[in-house]
């Protein structure tokens, strides 16, 4: 395969794994939100990640002959996953979960924006849909920062916290992929570097409302390996949980 | 023979799985319909109202089998597409009638992207009033909002805005 389609493969995989895995991990927090409506938000949310991700894999098997959606989302070993490690953490306590869910999302909401101009044509619709959809998204995410950055003592302290815990994880969203200068250059994709610019351009002002203070990207390491295959401790566990069902009986027709 | 018109007579009949009486045609998610010169194929492209909509599957077997009741072709092929994604200003006005008659408040007309401001008073479905709330922007289906009239003390749905 040329260098071109391999960048495109690339990044829709890595793109389809990230909302597959994040999904997956929002999905646990069905039944123990803190209130009603963060449940049924965050089910919502968890459903338009894991379609999202569905749409990929298929556009994925339609252009590039992968195999079926459910394979790739299911079977596939551990490391042939490219997603970042930011979406592999456990959810831990509501405030990681939704500092992780505000970092994840504008970095998502600025990609498709950007797909939407793509040399790729087949991604541009999709990357338009996608984009109304997250914007839901992050109309989400930016209240609960802004009103839980201001709230009590307590709870601005645990999201400074957890925001010092997620942003390098989240920093490891942008990991340069090795076709970078293809991308680039093809007008598929900006690139990565590009996509971190605007999203700190876009995080900062918010977090700045919300009385948090941005660690300084410049002096944290970011944490790289999971668009290589190289994943955290907690990837594994959740894959098997996931595709348990699936590997129980791979021929079932009917579940 | 078979013509266009009467294939997209047909889709007017092919509704919603969750809100009989709103076809596919009044939300706006056909995108094309084509007949073969002989009118024995027949071939339907459409847009999900969002992407992770459970009902893709089920309204793709309900329109492929409610042309082949109704009409003499010999195949149906239905496909999804993206290319002009689907958004809320492509629900026809007996749509929205329809929405409000099933308790559902249409979405406005949106121009930009969607912000929180659009979400506010919207007006009640039952009474009209706008002195209403938003409860939720994710209620019990991806296109549905949770909202509330402080005129008449009811909790309502609205077809949310998607732009």
């Amino acid at each position: 395969m040329d260098p071109k389609q391999e960048a495109i493969k690339e990044l829709l995989i890595k793109m389809a794994d990230d909302q597959l895995i994040i999904g997956h991990r929002h999905s646990e927090w069905i039944g123990l939100g803190p209130i009603l409506e963060e449940d049924i938000a965050l089910a919502s949310i968890a459903q338009d990640k894991v379609g999202q991700s569905y749409t990929l894999f298929q556009l994925l098997h339609d252009q590039f002959g992968t195999a079926d959606p459910d394979t790739m989302g299911f079977l596939r070993a551990e490391n042939e996953y490219r997603c970042c490690h930011l979406v592999e953490y456990p959810n831990g306590e509501y405030d990681f979960s939704l500092i992780r869910h505000f970092l994840f999302d504008h970095a998502e909401y600025h990609r498709f924006d950007m797909l939407q101009a793509s040399a790729f044509e087949p991604i541009r619709g999709i990357a338009r849909k996608f984009k109304s959809e997250i914007k839901y998204h992050i109309l989400h995410a930016d209240v609960w920062v802004r009103r839980l950055g201001t709230g009590t003592e307590e709870s601005h302290q645990r999201m400074q916290a957890a925001l010092e815990t997620a942003f390098p994880l989240a920093l490891g969203i942008f990991e340069p992929s090795p076709y970078e200068q293809v991308l680039i250059e093809e007008n598929i994709f900006p690139g990565e570097d590009a996509l971190r610019q605007r999203w700190l351009e876009t995080i900062q002002p918010i977090l700045e409302e919300a009385s948090l203070q941005m660690p300084d990207p410049s002096s944290i390491e970011p944490a790289y390996g999971g668009r290589r295959g190289y994943h955290t401790e907690h990837l594994a566990p959740l894959l098997e949980e996931m595709s348990w069902t699936l590997r129980y009986d791979p021929e079932a027709e009917r579940w | 023979m078979v013509t266009e018109q009467d294939v997209w007579k047909a889709l007017e009949q092919v509704y919603d799985p969750e809100i009989p009486e709103l076809s596919v045609v009044d939300l706006g998610m056909i995108l094309s319909v084509d007949v073969a010169p002989d009118g024995k194929a027949v071939k339907v492209v459409f847009t999900p109202t969002f992407a992770a909509c459970p009902a893709i599957p089920v309204i793709k077997e309900d329109i492929a089998a409610k042309i082949r009741e109704l009409l003499p072709v010999e195949s149906v092929t239905v496909e999804v597409s993206y290319d002009q994604p689907w958004n809320s200003n492509r629900i026809t006005e007996r749509g929205r009638q329809i929405l409000k008659q099933r308790g559902f408040a249409p979405p406005p007309h949106v121009t930009a992207e969607i912000e929180l401001e659009v979400l506010h008073t919207v007006p009640c479905p039952y009474c009209g009033s706008t002195n209403t709330e938003l409860q939720t922007p994710f209620g019990p289906t991806l296109c549905r909002a949770i909202h509330y009239c402080h005129n008449c003390h009811q909790s309502f749905e609205q077809f949310k805005p998607v732009m």
